[in-house]
């Protein structure tokens, strides 16, 4: 944690204030929705089925790459120190794709396998978020 | 909605005064002079006007700048680069339902010299969940959908794919006066041209201009009553299935697997009745996909469709004849210029690129990431 932290951060809503306080715990937190399953992101009432009764429920943490990509050209100011550091979508074990970055030095497209498995592992990055990010398993 | 086909004809396009580098005017400006030079296209008046569209920015703002106040239909629907080839369709809707007789759709956007910009909205979802991790402009959300179609059908056919359209892309810009970049580009200058974000090469992308362009839509007895010929909307389909990127149903497949079917059976047309396909490239991963969505080939078999530059001039697929958002002018919402090159052809106006009698056109807008689509079919007399 620093204070020369120059990335955008999330503003938690209403319906997510939950995920971001358990992410701040270094715990991963999913929807659930009686009809679908586990969904992300995380909203009181389930996309699709439009249900009420979802709940919340503890992810694993486990994840495989599902897709990626190797950022160059930093997209904000923020992030030319990382160049070149790895965007992904991730599958977690529950079911739903997640998108995160890749913890990783020096990333190559030879060191990322889509299928990957993948843990997550969380950033501290002031004293109310913690992101959720991912390294290999 | 087929009996609605034909109802309505575009009848005057145009870009601003310039575009491509402008430092000095705004938004508003190349709204404005897109659509003064439009309505002279069209050979009307201002007072002719009665319904007025835009996207990026709210039609109280287009419609007060012109001072276009007898305003009976208004629609600010914007919903990525797609929104104005959606407007045609919604054009044809109000004019039809009797709102109003002729609607002037407006585009303005200094993407490279704006002076101001609107922020990020933090209660977005993307705002929480992928902005934070550094998932800002579409160069990024476009690669992870590439990188799944690079896994699913073979990595080195497709970058061969990629390379075809950016080649193919860059020859028709040649032929345009009014394009950005006429440098000649062979394969080697695509796979050497540096990495954005991987699988990305700068000549994956697009361009980030500053321009405007505006299309005036009419009815029948209006448009028949112009000088310029009638270019006639025939089919029309809108819509889209995700917001942001992470959460779109098949990385690998646009809505326009909807849309694209849905405008041509409106039109009474199929794929093999097509002249040319104006096909949104913010991404030459965007005409891959999109191509294989619209059906014009099936899932996985866009790298055979484009090989061999069957997109160029001369080739036996025209697409893109302006030179695309990648090598023509992309300002951030590029759908506008997509109508305004298909009517000029139909119209036989585009001197050296010009194609050999084309009677119909295909187009296909892309919005947001990967998230609308918009596909209209037209067709000259």
């Amino acid at each position: 944690m620093s204070n020369d932290y120059k990335k955008p951060i999330p503003s938690p809503q209403g319906e997510s204030d939950f995920y971001w306080e358990k992410a701040k715990q270094e715990e991963l937190w999913l929807r659930e929705c009686p009809v679908n399953g586990p969904y992300f992101y995380p909203r009181d009432i389930s996309p699709g089925a439009m249900r009420k009764d979802t709940k919340w429920i503890k992810a694993t943490g486990n994840a495989t790459l599902f897709t990626f990509s190797i950022v160059h050209r930093a997209p904000h100011p923020g992030f030319i120190k990382d160049v070149p550091f790895v965007t992904a979508i991730v599958q977690l074990e529950e079911g739903p794709l997640m998108p995160t970055n890749i913890v990783m030095k020096d990333p190559t497209p030879e060191k990322l396998k889509i299928g990957m498995p993948l843990k997550v592992v969380f950033e501290h990055i002031n004293d109310k978020i913690a992101l959720p990010k991912f390294k290999p398993a | 909605m087929s009996d609605l086909s034909r109802s309505v004809a575009i009848v005057g396009v145009a870009e601003s005064d310039e575009i491509g580098k402008i430092e000095n005017k705004s938004n508003l400006q190349l709204h404005a002079e897109a659509a003064y030079n439009a309505i002279e296209d069209a050979g009307m008046k201002p007072s002719d006007i009665d319904g007025i569209v835009t996207a990026g920015t709210s039609t109280l703002n287009t419609a007060e700048f012109m001072g276009l106040n007898k305003i009976k239909y208004t629609d600010s629907t914007s919903v990525g680069g797609s929104s104005f080839e959606i407007h045609i369709a919604h054009a044809m809707a109000a004019i039809n339902a009797g709102y109003c007789e002729t609607v002037l759709v407006t585009h303005g956007e200094a993407g490279r010299s704006a002076r101001n910009r609107p922020g990020p909205n933090l209660s977005d979802p993307a705002s929480q969940y992928e902005i934070p991790y550094g998932f800002i402009g579409m160069p990024i959300n476009y690669s992870m959908a590439c990188m799944r179609y690079m896994h699913l059908y073979g990595e080195e056919r497709t970058r061969q794919a990629l390379a075809e359209i950016a080649v193919s892309t860059r020859k028709w810009a040649i032929k345009n006066p009014k394009a950005y970049m006429k440098d000649p580009m062979t394969f080697d200058d695509y796979h050497e041209s540096r990495w954005i974000s991987w699988p990305f090469h700068l000549f994956d992308c697009c361009l980030v201009n500053d321009g405007g362009g505006a299309y005036i839509v009419t009815k029948k007895e209006i448009a028949t009553s112009l000088p310029k010929k009638p270019v006639w909307v025939l089919g029309v389909s809108e819509g889209h299935d995700h917001g942001i990127i992470s959460q779109m149903p098949d990385l690998t497949s646009t809505w326009a697997r909807n849309t694209g079917p849905a405008a041509l059976k409106m039109a009474g047309l199929t794929h093999d009745d097509i002249d040319l396909a104006m096909i949104y490239d913010s991404f030459t991963y965007t005409v891959l996909a999109t191509l294989e969505s619209l059906g014009f080939c099936k899932p996985g078999e866009g790298p055979d469709f484009v090989a061999n530059q069957r997109t160029a001039p001369g080739g036996a697929f025209p697409m893109n004849t302006n030179g695309g958002g990648l090598s023509y002018c992309h300002t951030g919402m590029y759908g506008m210029f997509l109508v305004l090159e298909a009517v000029r052809q139909l119209r036989g106006e585009t001197g050296e690129r010009q194609l050999d009698d084309p009677k119909t056109c295909l187009i296909n807008g892309t919005g947001g990431a990967l998230s609308s689509t918009g596909t209209i079919v037209l067709a000259i007399d």
